[in-house]
């Protein structure tokens, strides 16, 4: 009995230790942050591998979303004689929801796993205890820069996604089902607000993009340094950042939308 | 891969997110319908202004002549008083236009319809003046200056929206009472 007692003590205590070390951490990116103006050579370097290689990821599934969500929608909303409305279904959808949340799924597939297997990497092979050696501090060195780079990366990854997926939407609505294409634009532009709408999804997917990051430099500088440790922190990163983007996303909608 | 291409790659993709973010905010949402600050108020008074919100579109002859700028309620009267914001090269509105507030479509949005009235002319006044008092009055004499709606100025003719609710419940009613005296009339055949 007492066994089990404590190893559930045990547990909580050691995810509790894990989000104080994750939130330490976080404290120490965003006060080193100013370390990196003099050195915005390594913040682009890192919105290379984060932002610039997942931009064929997020157009292909930006396009597709899109075109899926048109030939849908116009089969619902042909029931009710409403096709005119395909426009801003597909806009309001992408722009408030989809497009900030499967971007930053997406995202934390491609580019944060990346991040977590290439800093678990450096702690098991010790070059971060190398750059320690060497006075460097390794936080402000080779996490900060990546933080800073999925921060930047993800809105404006979303809003490509989001944008993609409008025109994605307009090929299949506009091209093959034949909605008209005034109506298309122009109830679109009569619905989507530009602060209500695009400002709070971009808003969310500066959120999201802080949060991934985050779990993926954590886990990563946190990793067992073995390569089971380091293949596991991966697997972490994955599920936990979608995860956090799935809840948090319920929670800026009732923030945002909910009134 | 040089410092270089890495640089221009980036360049490029922060250049596309801003490019996406840009025509999301100009194609997709409301930004470009918005009206500059061009413009003149009219206030239009409602009995009933429901549905309609701010920034509703504000047509004459289906076309868009501008948008409600603020809605409020005086509490004197105890009616809706509508603020319109008017595109300011539409300056030639006769004064007696007269505002309704219709529904797109049977589900959609409210908007506010301008229906061009008649300009009460200052000829016809004299006219009407003369009339009265009996005596000749030569059209010629005078020169006719045709009034415009302007900033600060209200529409007169105005009928509020319409409630479905409303008008199902007055059908409804109308439809029972006379179905009531229907059955009163035949009752009093039958007991004669």
């Amino acid at each position: 009995m007492l066994e089990y007692l404590q190893g559930l003590g045990h547990k909580s205590l050691n995810i509790f230790q894990r989000l104080g070390r994750g939130h330490i951490l976080l404290a120490n990116i965003v006060l080193g942050l100013h370390s990196l103006l003099p050195r915005l050579r390594l913040v682009i370097k890192q919105i290379f591998f984060v932002g610039v290689l997942s931009l064929v990821i997020i157009l292909v599934s930006g396009l597709f979303v899109g075109m899926v969500l048109g030939l849908q929608m116009y089969n619902t909303l042909v029931d009710f004689g409403a096709e005119e409305s395909l426009g801003v279904v597909v806009a309001l959808s992408l722009v408030r929801e989809l497009g900030p949340v499967v971007s930053a799924l997406l995202f934390a597939g491609r580019a944060g796993s990346a991040l977590t297997a290439e800093i678990g990497l450096m702690k098991a092979t010790e070059q971060l205890s190398a750059m320690e050696m060497m006075a460097v501090d390794p936080i402000r060195r080779v996490l900060a820069p990546r933080f800073l780079a999925g921060t930047i990366s993800m809105p404006l990854l979303a809003a490509i996604f989001s944008a993609v997926g409008v025109l994605g939407g307009y090929f299949v609505g506009v091209g093959l089902l034949g909605v008209d294409e005034g109506a298309y634009w122009s109830q679109m532009q009569a619905n989507v607000d530009l602060y209500d709408d695009i400002y709070n999804g971009v808003i969310k997917s500066v959120v999201f993009g802080i949060v991934v990051t985050w779990i993926a430099v954590f886990e990563g500088y946190d990793a067992i340094p073995t390569s089971e440790g380091v293949s596991r922190a991966t697997t972490r990163t994955v599920v936990h950042s979608s995860l956090a983007v799935l809840g948090l996303d319920f929670v800026l909608t009732a923030l945002m939308f909910g009134e | 891969m040089t410092t270089r291409t890495t640089e221009i790659w980036v360049g490029l993709f922060v250049a596309g997110g801003l490019a996406a973010l840009f025509m999301l905010a100009m194609q997709v949402s409301n930004l470009s319908t918005y009206t500059d600050d061009e413009g003149f108020d009219v206030e239009a008074r409602f009995e009933d202004a429901s549905g309609l919100k701010v920034r509703s579109a504000v047509t004459m002859a289906g076309v868009r002549i501008g948008q409600v700028k603020q809605i409020h309620f005086d509490d004197d009267k105890l009616q809706a008083v509508v603020t319109i914001r008017l595109n300011s090269v539409h300056d030639k509105l006769p004064e007696g236009t007269s505002a309704s507030i219709y529904t797109a479509g049977l589900l959609g949005e409210k908007y506010v319809g301008l229906e061009p009235g008649s300009s009460s002319n200052h000829c016809e006044d004299m006219a009407l003046e003369a009339e009265l008092e009996g005596r000749d009055f030569n059209a010629a004499d005078c020169v006719s200056v045709p009034v415009y709606l302007k900033d600060g100025s209200s529409i007169q003719i105005t009928q509020g929206s319409m409630v479905l609710e409303k008008l199902i419940g007055q059908f409804v009613s109308r439809f029972l009472t006379e179905g009531d005296s229907n059955k009163k009339a035949d009752s009093s055949e039958g007991d004669s």
